[in-house]
């Protein structure tokens, strides 16, 4: 996952924008750049747009405004069948009157691809998927994660390049879904595909992406890798959205050599990575991951910035323990320490101190 | 079952000598048979709305005489008879007698005598054609066309055989989609004479001749299975000679002032009445025999030619026959049994077409399939 | 784990077998009690009358109940040779006739004989009481007979109620497929009377037509409906349905309007210059009136297992087979339609049931080569009183629907068939 192809531009969004009833935009001013051989993630909540922008990729929806290309290629104009692009959907759309094999066949059979070369094909596609057993039978006959391999091989048997994801692994339980994360990863790493998946699951973004673009409100609100997006945030929705988050409100006093000053709502002044504020004066919100907290003062680095904390509630989570705590005037603080075998209970009511590397605080501009 | 029947059969017998006059044990509602529409209020009006109003008796009309024949056979095999007394066409109340659903009547006994003094047998004569049937009407089918054809020239039909006529009386006809009648008018027209063309009809040739005419006009037919369709027909130019009743001719002419004209020669005479279904409980029966004893009498059957141009069935009803009702015009000359519209009449061969009937109609339809 | 030999033993020592079954058993009864009245319901009013009818379509017990004497005297007499039966028999109908006339039951036997041979009915009529009380017993009483009428001296009358004489008959079943049995056989009725043949091949042919015109009509109707946000489906959905809550009467005198000769659409295309006046089309009093009207009257029982089909057909599949390659059209028909079958089966086989049966709307529009063998059946059944043969005409019918059913479940198969 560290080294991201180099984008080349494979598939490009150049200021797409859509509205459905000529009131609101639902993708405003979109501009991607996905390179040969990525795995994209489009992540957001439902309504931010997500979805839209694949099925302007796939050719389902027309773009109002703006141009998708593909290899260089503008697309706008293309229908969908034209497109070559493998899709995989949420509820995985195999065709129920026809048999597994019938299924894979068909993206071949509207190719006129000659028989033979077509049941090879079908057999090469089910194994890959480990279902070379399945051909003969119904959609209906197999189980949720089996019906997504054949999903998954109907949209690779035709060699497509780019492949679309349309929450693929929304119908699966959880421990399912995690192994077809991996199985999808791999088939990806292994065939050298472009796959654009839409999720709104962000364990899923981040296991499984080279880059992952979170939506909201129809606009990308950032473009990154999974730890880029995780360990810095660019704002506010992002921080919130990915992994869990504490929040201090406070008001930038100063930033000197790229350290921000902030002032809590306490009075507090701490120090913070200013990420998009510049201004003395301006709002910020001070955005902490709950496993960067310590309590245990000795695993932190010397210019740790500590403060008061009031234990609300400890909680036992078997890997972990949940604490959650007072701090600054807000009471939904939690922190995440690791069950390392030497950490004692903490009491509600017991007064402690907490502390975070500094780097580990990012000022954040605050977004209504 | 069988014992059963016989013994309704004979309880009815019994009840009709001494219920008819007996006034203790009648029923206070009756359900009356009709065939719905203009005839139907034209007996309410001159039957049962003076009746009840002398007796108090609650009258419900059901307007099912178009499948009374069926319905009663299935109520008679049901044991379960909901109808009192029934409107029914003669060669309908031959079927139901012969079937033994009809109950028998003895005319004189339960009928008033005929305002001349003669007995009812004698006032209605002939037209007693079954021994179940009561007649009250004498209708007929006849022929009604457009008197603003261009193509005519201002001719106007005036025989029956204007109908073949293709050539002076160019356009669609209309024909009742059934032998009756049809065949006698297309063998007459065949230069048939009137008293050969049942012995005729009784040979497969006489049959195949009569179709054979009719072939002549089978493209540029309609053929009707309601009274009402030759008369809209009419009214919407889609044809410009049919048959119907004369009652449906009479209101499209006179009340609706339409331009259509009448055509009664060679007019096919039937006959319209009552039949009582056998095996009515008592007091249901003497109901029914009261008011058919009022409804049938000479004044009751003169007063319902006021509002309908059907002849009554008495003959010494036809001098009483006045003016309609609400039109004020003189009814006697719209009268089917009129002298001057009866020079050539046909009289329904009832006896002949039930012993006939299920025959030539095979060949008939059969034919009208071709 | 117990082996098979021992058979499992259920916690009071009962074979298990054997409570599981006691259990069902009482759910068992409970849901029989709970369907008992529908079951009841469709006893009485849906296998009674076809087992009646059944029944009907060979009845003849009327000639043996009402003169057994007379049948019994005949069984010496010979029909295939040429001399009318001899006077025992004619004993044997005086003795009959008397009761028979007592119990005003000859001419119902007279109608029922008068389907086989015209005549029957006058003569069974003319021999009332009256004439039958003035016979002089010492005579002869053929010669009597034959003064009613001579045709109680023909072979032919004899030969028709010897023939008619066994309480269970296939005259009806024969006269329903035009044929008649002759002392020589089965042979067909004369070309001038055959009409039932002719008639169930062309309610055959109109209720495909029909079934194939609301199919073509409907589907695409279907589809938009499906398509539709429901709101607007539903409005649509109340005009479709529009025709159920029409009367007949209305409906029949609007297709009038529109159909004849002088009507609206005749009008229209005359005005416009399509049609020459005298060169009017003729779309009603004929087949095409009965198409018309009866697949208007239809459609709603064909779109609406089709719509209730495609609504659960998720847009996706279309969606999936365009992205795989497929164009719009190959996406419909690989796709979309097979899905569609189960709908379009459900539809058409309601449409086309409904269709062989009508009998009001082909007797209005119909004219003579619109009408349905139904159209006979009600004849039979409320004009002419021949209640047999209408029994074998229908009996006939429900035969033919159900081998169409059966091939239709042999090529379609009939767990293939949604109505939603």
């Amino acid at each position: 996952m560290a080294d991201t192809p180099a984008n080349d531009g494979f598939v490009t969004f150049d200021r797409v924008q859509k509205s459905y009833d000529g009131e609101a935009l639902v993708v405003k001013d979109l501009n991607l750049s996905i390179g040969k051989g990525e795995f994209l993630t489009m992540l957001g909540p439902s309504g931010s747009g997500k979805t839209t922008c694949l099925m302007m990729l796939a050719g389902f929806e027309s773009a109002t405004h703006g141009e998708i290309k593909l290899d260089g290629v503008s697309i706008n104009n293309i229908p969908p069948h034209k497109r070559g692009i493998g899709m995989v959907f949420q509820n995985y759309a195999l065709f129920p009157h026809m048999t597994v094999a019938e299924n894979l066949a068909f993206p071949l059979e509207v190719r006129k691809m000659g028989k033979s070369e077509r049941e090879m094909k079908v057999k090469r596609a089910l194994d890959m998927v480990q279902m070379g057993e399945f051909g003969g039978r119904r959609p209906a006959q197999l189980s949720g994660g089996q019906q997504q391999r054949i999903a998954l091989a109907r949209a690779l048997v035709f060699d497509a390049e780019l492949v679309l994801m349309d929450e693929p692994l929304g119908a699966l339980d959880k421990q399912l879904r995690e192994h077809m994360q991996f199985e999808i990863k791999h088939l990806h790493e292994q065939l050298g595909i472009t796959v654009v998946y839409v999720t709104h699951d962000q364990g899923e973004a981040l296991t499984m992406s080279d880059r992952v673009a979170v939506f909201n409100d129809g606009r990308i609100q950032q473009l990154a890798p999974p730890e880029d997006l995780y360990e810095r945030p660019e704002n506010s929705f992002v921080a919130q959205f990915i992994g869990e988050n504490n929040t201090l409100a406070g008001t930038v006093e100063r930033i000197i050599d790229g350290v921000a000053e902030v002032r809590l709502s306490s009075g507090e002044i701490i120090n913070a990575e200013p990420v998009n504020v510049s201004q003395p004066g301006e709002s910020t919100l001070i955005s902490i991951r709950p496993e960067r907290v310590e309590i245990d003062h000795t695993r932190l680095p010397a210019d740790a910035h500590l403060i008061d904390a009031e234990v609300l509630e400890w909680i036992y989570m078997g890997d972990i323990f949940r604490t959650r705590l007072r701090v600054a005037g807000n009471d939904q603080f939690v922190i995440k320490s690791r069950n390392s075998g030497d950490q004692r209970k903490l009491v509600p009511g017991e007064r402690i101190k907490i502390g975070w590397a500094p780097g580990d605080a990012r000022a954040l501009e605050v977004t209504e | 079952m069988k014992l059963k029947t016989m013994m309704i059969g004979a309880t009815s017998a019994l009840a009709l000598t001494g219920a008819a006059h007996a006034d203790g044990h009648m029923a206070d509602s009756m359900t009356v048979v009709s065939w719905g529409g203009a005839y139907q209020t034209s007996q309410q009006k001159a039957y049962s709305e003076p009746y009840a109003e002398e007796n108090g008796v609650e009258f419900t009309w059901d307007e099912s005489s178009g499948e009374a024949v069926a319905r009663l056979r299935a109520m008679s095999e049901a044991d379960n008879i909901t109808w009192d007394l029934v409107d029914v066409v003669a060669a309908d109340a031959m079927r139901l007698c012969d079937e033994g659903i009809a109950m028998e009547i003895d005319h004189d006994e339960l009928l008033a005598p005929g305002d001349d003094g003669s007995s009812a047998s004698e006032d209605f004569g002939d037209l007693i054609v079954s021994n179940c049937f009561i007649p009250q009407i004498v209708y007929s089918t006849t022929f009604g066309y457009r008197t603003d054809v261009a193509e005519w020239g201002g001719a106007e039909p005036t025989s029956v055989c204007d109908v073949w006529d293709m050539e002076a009386f160019p356009g669609q006809r209309a024909l009742e989609k059934r032998p009756i009648g049809n065949v006698e008018w297309a063998l007459i027209c065949d230069g048939v004479a009137y008293e050969d063309v049942y012995d005729l009809l009784e040979t497969p040739e006489g049959v195949a001749r009569a179709l054979a005419k009719l072939d002549e006009i089978k493209d540029d037919t309609v053929w009707w299975s309601a009274g009402a369709e030759t008369p809209q027909l009419l009214a919407d130019g889609e044809i410009v000679i049919g048959s119907t009743y004369n009652g449906r001719l009479f209101s499209v002419i006179e009340e609706q002032q339409q331009p259509v004209g009448m055509l009664w020669d060679y007019q096919m005479f039937d006959l319209d009445g009552w039949i009582v279904p056998a095996g009515l409980p008592e007091d249901r029966l003497a109901r029914t025999l009261d008011f058919l004893r009022y409804a049938t009498d000479t004044q009751r059957l003169a007063d319902q030619a006021k509002y309908i141009a059907y002849g009554p069935a008495r003959a010494s009803s036809a001098p009483l026959v006045s003016t309609h009702a609400e039109l004020g015009i003189d009814m006697a000359p719209h009268m089917p049994t009129d002298p001057a519209n009866s020079v050539n009449t046909f009289l329904f061969n009832y006896e002949w077409w039930a012993d006939n009937r299920d025959d030539i109609d095979a060949q008939f339809q059969s034919w009208l399939l071709q | 784990m117990t082996t098979s030999t021992e058979p499992v033993v259920a916690a009071d020592g009962l074979p298990l077998k054997r409570s599981l079954a006691r259990a069902l058993r009482r759910q068992k009864i409970r849901a029989l009690l709970l369907i008992a009245p529908l079951l009841l319901f469709i006893v009485l009013t849906f296998l009674v009358p076809i087992g009646n009818m059944l029944l009907r379509s060979v009845d003849n017990a009327i000639v043996e109940e009402t003169i057994p004497r007379t049948v019994e005297a005949l069984r010496g007499w010979d029909e295939a040779g040429d001399v009318p039966p001899g006077e025992d028999v004619f004993e044997a109908l005086y003795a009959d006739m008397l009761i028979a006339t007592d119990a005003k039951r000859h001419t119902r036997l007279g109608s029922r004989l008068n389907y086989e041979s015209s005549g029957m009915s006058s003569l069974f009529r003319k021999t009332n009481e009256r004439r039958l009380g003035r016979f002089e017993l010492e005579q002869p009483l053929a010669p009597q007979f034959e003064d009613i009428d001579e045709d109680w001296i023909t072979l032919e009358t004899w030969r028709v109620i010897k023939s008619n004489s066994d309480p269970v008959t296939a005259g009806y079943f024969l006269a329903a497929m035009d044929l008649r049995a002759t002392p020589t056989g089965i042979e067909p009725v004369s070309d001038l009377q055959a009409i039932y043949v002719k008639l169930f091949v062309r309610t055959m042919i109109l209720s495909v037509t029909i079934t194939a015109m609301c199919f073509l009509l409907g589907y695409p109707i279907a589809w938009i409906l499906a398509n539709l946000p429901s709101r607007s489906a539903n409005m649509l959905l109340i005009l479709v349905l529009l025709p159920f809550w029409t009367s007949l009467l209305v409906r029949t005198s609007a297709w009038k309007v529109l159909l004849q000769q002088q009507g609206v659409i005749n009008d229209l295309l005359v005005w416009v210059g399509v049609l020459a006046d005298d060169n009017r089309l003729a779309m009603i009093n004929n087949a095409t009136g009965t198409v018309i009207a009866m697949t208007h009257i239809l459609l709603p029982f064909m779109i609406l297992p089709l719509y209730s089909v495609m609504k659960t057909i998720s847009p996706t599949y279309l969606r999936a087979a365009k992205s795989l390659g497929a164009t719009d059209w190959t996406a419909f028909w690989r796709v979309y339609f097979p899905q569609s079958v189960p709908g379009i089966g459900a539809g058409a086989i309601l449409v086309f049931i409904l269709a062989i049966g009508y009998y009001i709307t082909p007797e209005l529009v119909g004219g003579t080569d619109g009408t349905f063998i139904s159209n006979r059946i009600y004849y039979h059944i409320s004009s002419s009183l021949n209640w047999g043969l209408a029994a074998a005409l229908a009996t006939i019918l429900l035969a033919m629907v159900l081998a169409l059913y059966w091939v239709y479940d042999r090529l379609v198969g009939i767990d293939n068939v949604k109505l939603g």
